[in-house]
């Protein structure tokens, strides 16, 4: 069974088609990254396995249930995370903070209005766990808007890790990291659990090389060709229309 | 344990700590008793106040819905107490409670009209539905005394044992307690992983859905719970002055529980008990030296302070909170 | 039956002419002015003044009105609402709301609390009896002057040199710099114009409608019913909602005078459930 599906996939704003028709299969446990040009349609993409839009025509199936009609949450529930391009984080909350919602969501105790949160200590030792993995342990009383960047962009991703999913999109992880920051968010990204299927939308050909064992290439909002990284960096067409503008 | 999950959890139990100004500030409301006993009348309408005051923050400060009728909720407890204590039960407890009810079930009948649309449409919705409860008041007049207002109450003691008295005393201290009950009940769901969840929904509601938060059922139960404090503090109205004025639900409370909240800094529950302190010792002061004209300064006072920047005014206890804060955080290291 | 037809759209028109600066500033400039009715409420009194103590006649009353709210409308805009266009929907309701009870202090300051009453001019009293239905004069003249005011304002938004450059100050005032028009000027204008327009509806209708110091509060809702029932995308909508409103509300205090205005707000609240955006508004787009 495939992780992530899409069969047909279209998605119109007004009369600018930015998904043109794309049927896509990622498998379990996959590292498969989405390349194109600017403007090529991965982030739009993103957005409609996550529910943030909804298509205008085309399915969306994880682990083989149909989840077009899912609102966002849902399917975060049922085991899609994703990261976003620019930080989407809690600007006055702690680290320890962000990471007890987290957690504490994907336990379901985000109903619970009667638990201080010290008393969660389930959701609080995982929290602390997961911030040392990430090495944000130090800082986890800082505000988070006070963080070196680097910092803020291990937080985007633990947070996505904190739900556990079964497939992780991530959106150009290392985007406007500082060179010296740089490693240590790859060698997270790099260190992902090898059940979790993971989509990578990146610009830097090295990691994406280096990284996936799948790749796909978009252009025009449609799915231009698919394969191995051998074979994406043999084909001619695909340099043409982005390594080449690349190179 | 690791000395990380030491630090966190003292920087956890640290959110939850009483701090000295909150213990400071309740003293201070009881020693009010007995130090000026002149002066409770006015006092129970400060702890009036600010309960309405925190009932919006919960709403506003912390799930972020700018409301412009919240009076709907407040007016309809006060009409609630006022009737059960005019042709039922007269006892002030009974009426306290029945009255949360009554908004707290209305609340909940109206909050799918802030969960759609955008700050616009939410004002447009909580305002019109404030004006339909104003104009079913004014209409209804066999029930609620219309225009003239619901008079005939009296009340019995609290709980059969506390007689109202003339100088406001019991009143003062029932109000109070109930102010404190409340305040308690307030932080305890704010403090908890509930809590944590509406204001993520509040700062960044894309990432919160991204962590499988499903904002509507958190909106709905805040609201349903700010609209039943309000209805409380309606019902304490109510029942210290017996008689309901159809002003309970004119727009002006909606906007002057808005500035009050506003003075005061919104999102950290005390901005409305201390708003409503110096809102109305404010509007003594003003409406001494110009009695007609207290509407004026009350709109100069709101343009000013969005001119000045609220965050510039009401910084203060962000300032006074983040001092503590790094106080207790030296403290948990 | 019919006269009350002809009323009601006598009241939706000039409901249109006092709420579409509104729908400008709301829609276009995306701030919240809770204050429009102060500025209708302006109008009805430069009128009131310049008629009852210097006796200056009606119709030269008029354009005073708007005049006068306009030049109000640009001060406050250069001097207060520019600095809240990005300011928290928070901030500007707050604002908007200080203004409002400043207004409602200072006309009960100057004019007193009472009712203004004003003498139209003789042509406008009265009825005429057309195939039988009565029509009031003064209704006919508020008809006229609102539908020439309306596709004026419509024919100035979309054929215009100044309402291209508006609507590109709005979409992204950044590029409208870059092509070197004005905006803030632009934003002065709109709002200017606006206010002007809210005050001659004020002026107009300050026999029709009443005029108090509580104007600005009583009508905020029937403007703000306008507005969001029509939608903010054009000024078709809003011209639409307006009629309707009138019409609806006219035959409502006629036939179910006890039910007041809650047939009105109980509409707004269904319509504001079913379409959040606006009952005239295109869905889709972005």
């Amino acid at each position: 069974m495939m992780a992530l599906e899409t069969r047909n996939l279209v998605k119109r704003f007004g009369g600018f088609t930015a998904t043109h028709d794309v049927s896509l299969s990622i498998r379990q446990g996959a590292r498969h990254a989405l390349i194109g040009p600017n403007g090529a349609g991965k982030t739009t993409l993103i957005n409609l396995f996550t529910g943030v839009f909804a298509p205008t025509s085309g399915q969306i199936f994880l682990d083989g249930e149909d989840i077009t009609a899912l609102p966002a949450h849902a399917r975060v529930a049922r085991g899609l995370s994703r990261t976003f391009q620019i930080n989407q984080l809690f600007a006055d909350f702690t680290p320890l903070d962000s990471m007890m919602l987290a957690i504490g969501e994907r336990k379901g105790h985000g109903r619970r209005f009667w638990q201080p949160l010290a008393a969660d200590r389930e959701v609080a030792e995982e929290a602390v766990t997961t911030l040392e993995r990430f090495r944000l342990a130090d800082v986890m009383s800082e505000e988070t808007r006070l963080l070196p960047y680097g910092k803020q962009r291990l937080l985007e991703i633990a947070l996505a890790i904190a739900a556990r999913p079964k497939v992780l999109l991530l959106d150009e992880p290392a985007a406007g990291v500082p060179e010296e920051e740089r490693e240590e968010v790859l060698g997270i990204v790099r260190a992902l659990p090898e059940d979790v299927t993971v989509v990578l939308i990146e610009h830097d050909m090295d990691l994406v090389f280096s990284f996936a064992d799948r790749i796909s290439v978009l252009a025009a909002g449609a799915l231009f060709a698919e394969g191995s990284v051998e074979e994406i960096s043999r084909d001619p067409q695909v340099k043409a229309i982005y390594l080449g503008e690349d190179a | 344990m690791t000395d990380h999950q030491a630090h966190a959890l003292r920087l956890l139990t640290a959110k939850h700590r009483w701090r000295v100004w909150e213990i400071a500030l309740w003293l201070a409301a009881i020693a009010a008793i007995f130090l000026l006993p002149s002066q409770l009348l006015i006092l129970t309408e400060i702890v009036i106040l600010a309960l309405f005051a925190v009932s919006l923050d919960l709403i506003l400060g912390y799930a972020g819905i700018v409301s412009l009728g919240h009076t709907a909720f407040f007016g309809l407890g006060a009409y609630a107490a006022g009737i059960l204590a005019r042709d039922y039960v007269a006892e002030p407890v009974t009426g306290l409670v029945f009255a949360g009810l009554v908004s707290g079930l209305f609340g909940l009948a109206t909050s799918f009209l802030v969960l759609r649309g955008s700050d616009l449409t939410r004002l447009m919705t909580t305002f019109g539905v404030a004006m339909l409860l104003a104009e079913l008041g004014n209409q209804a007049a066999w029930l609620t005394g219309g225009a003239d207002g619901l008079s005939g109450i009296s009340m019995t003691p609290i709980l059969g044992l506390f007689e109202f008295d003339l100088w406001g005393r019991n009143g003062y201290i029932y109000c109070l307690v109930v102010l404190i009950v409340l305040t308690f009940v307030a932080r305890h769901i704010t403090n908890s992983p509930f809590g944590l969840s509406l204001m993520a929904i509040k700062r960044n509601p894309r990432r919160a859905a991204m962590l499988g938060i499903s904002p509507k059922r958190r909106i709905v139960t805040v609201y349903a719970v700010s609209a039943a404090y309000a209805g409380m503090a309606g019902a304490l109205l109510a029942q210290t002055t017996n008689f309901v004025s159809p002003d309970v639900l004119a727009f002006h409370r909606s906007a002057d529980v808005l500035l009050v909240l506003v003075i005061g800094g919104a999102g950290y529950l005390y901005g409305g008990i201390f708003g409503a302190i110096i809102f109305t010792m404010l509007r003594d002061w003003l409406s001494v030296a110009t009695p007609q004209y207290w509407m004026f300064w009350i709109g100069l006072i709101l343009v000013a302070i969005v001119m000045i920047g609220r965050e510039r005014l009401t910084g203060w206890p962000a300032l006074l909170a983040a001092r503590l804060k790094s106080r207790t955080g030296e403290a948990a290291r | 039956m019919l006269t009350i037809l002809f009323d009601g759209i006598a009241y939706g028109m000039l409901l249109f002419i006092l709420a579409c600066g509104l729908s400008i500033t709301l829609g276009l400039m995306n701030f919240v002015n809770l204050a429009h009715g102060a500025f209708a409420m302006a109008g009805g009194y430069v009128t009131v003044v310049l008629m009852n103590r210097y006796g200056i006649p009606f119709y030269l009353c008029l354009p005073a009105a708007f005049i006068a709210t306009a030049v109000i409308g640009a001060a406050l805009e250069v001097t207060l609402y520019r600095r809240l266009y990005r300011a928290s929907h928070l901030d500007q309701v707050l604002f908007s709301i200080g203004l409002v009870f400043m207004a409602i202090a200072a006309a009960d300051y100057f004019m007193g609390g009472q009712q203004q009453l004003i003498n139209l001019p003789p042509e406008l009293r009265g009825r005429l009896d057309v195939f039988g239905i009565g029509i009031g004069r003064s209704r006919l003249f508020i008809i006229v002057i609102c539908a020439i005011l309306a596709v004026a304002l419509q024919l100035a938004l979309t054929r215009t040199r100044f309402g291209s450059q508006l609507r590109a100050a709005v979409d992204d005032g950044r590029v409208a710099r870059g092509l070197g028009i004005n905006v803030s000027t632009i934003f002065v204008l709109t709002f200017a114009l606006g206010s002007g327009l809210a005050g001659l509806g004020g002026a107009l209708g300050a026999d029709m409608l009443g005029l108090d110091p509580n104007f600005p509060l009583k009508f905020l809702i029937y403007f703000m019913i306008v507005v969001t029932v029509g939608g903010t995308s054009s000024i078709t909508g809003p011209f639409i909602a307006a009629l309707l409103l009138g019409i609806a509300d006219v035959a409502g205090k006629y036939y179910l005078p006890q039910a007041g205005a809650f047939i009105i707000y109980a509409v707004m609240i269904l319509v504001l459930i079913l379409r959040p955006n606006g009952l005239f508004t295109r869905e889709g787009g972005r």
